[in-house]
């Protein structure tokens, strides 16, 4: 264990972090300049990789915790959850499904490999989950990750004018499809405009999570 | 010592989980499964909120950076990448908008049966 890759991770967060603060935009958004950062640095420079790895992977393990810690959210939302027990419920399996099923047959239709078909499909569940996933079904979890990314950050940029397009005004129906399509970095953007849509939105992405994550390794077995 | 009761807490269904997921040959992530043990302990009231919530919410408020180390592996699949641009791009952005609308026409179409 050195502390290289850990102290570059945190400054250049921070640095990003602070960029963001200042320009509310999708394209500050701090993770993926983070990402691109690093990963400039490391192919350019002679920072190696492993050591890189061995390092920051201590942030990575926390990502197991964190979604321990995800119960905490959804069990302070159990009203929300109740009140909108059917259309949660509904607008998941649909969703959530429909995702799998259309980022794993768009890629294969267009010749997608195998590993890569294997780190789409959960692209739109929360990033700490997806990696979970992908790494248990075979999938790269790295290109998992940042697939997973840019997706809610097309949430993030989109998914309220694109709902306005299709002139879907319910607010529920709202939160749940920025939740399901574009899990937080989606909720980040319309909880701005709407608190209760985003509510919905934030548990929904949660609940998503778990729903992909008990089906997904069957449906898989299923399609290859 | 406040502190050490909440990550206890979260440690522990995380190491219960994925005690779980592997003594089990599950498909299902350790983390996922942890995440259910520790709501249903909540539901129950076996757990209470105050005991994990200070805890939790930290590290759910910070899991962004925790998404970096994971992201950066990228860097040895960037050939991958570039020689299946097309499926990877076509396939994030339809899946994102096919994902959106069914879930929203879903959910407005329960609604307005509803009333």
């Amino acid at each position: 264990m050195n502390p290289y890759g850990l102290a570059l991770t945190l400054t250049v967060f921070y640095l990003f972090s602070e960029l963001h603060a200042r320009k509310r935009a999708f394209y500050t958004n701090p993770v993926l300049l983070s990402i691109a950062t690093i990963t400039a640095i490391i192919s350019l420079s002679g920072f190696p990789y492993d050591s890189y790895m061995e390092s920051a992977v201590f942030l990575k393990f926390l990502l197991g915790p964190a979604v321990v810690s995800l119960a905490v959210p959804v069990y302070k939302g159990r009203g929300t959850i109740k009140a909108y027990a059917r259309e949660i419920a509904l607008g998941i399996a649909a969703g959530g499904t429909a995702a799998v099923l259309s980022a794993y047959y768009i890629a294969r239709l267009l010749g997608g490999s195998e590993e890569v078909l294997l780190s789409m499909a959960p692209k739109s569940v929360t990033t700490a989950i997806a990696i979970g996933i992908s790494e248990k079904i075979g999938g790269i979890p790295a290109l998992t990750a940042v697939l997973v990314i840019l997706t809610g950050l097309l949430g993030n940029a989109f998914a309220p004018e694109l709902l306005n397009l299709f002139r879907v005004r319910d607010r529920i129906a709202r939160g749940l499809a920025t939740g399901v399509s574009s899990h937080g970095l989606g909720t980040a953007r319309i909880i701005l405009e709407d608190e209760l849509a985003g509510a919905v939105s934030g548990l929904a992405m949660a609940l998503n999570g778990v729903f992909t994550a008990l089906i997904l390794p069957y449906l898989i077995e299923l399609l290859k | 010592m406040k502190p050490y009761r909440g990550l206890a807490i979260i440690f522990g269904f995380y190491a219960v989980g994925e005690l779980v997921s592997e003594t089990s040959n599950l498909p299902i992530p350790g983390s996922v499964l942890g995440m259910l043990f520790l709501l249903l302990a909540l539901l129950t009231g076996a757990i209470r909120l105050e005991w994990v919530e200070g805890e939790a919410e930290l590290l759910v408020r910070n899991m962004s950076v925790m998404f970096i180390p994971p992201g950066v592996g990228i860097v040895t699949y960037i050939g991958l990448m570039k020689s299946q641009v097309v499926p990877i791009t076509a396939a994030l952005i339809l899946s994102f908008l096919i994902t959106l609308l069914i879930t929203a026409k879903t959910v407005e179409f329960l609604r307005r049966g509803g009333e």
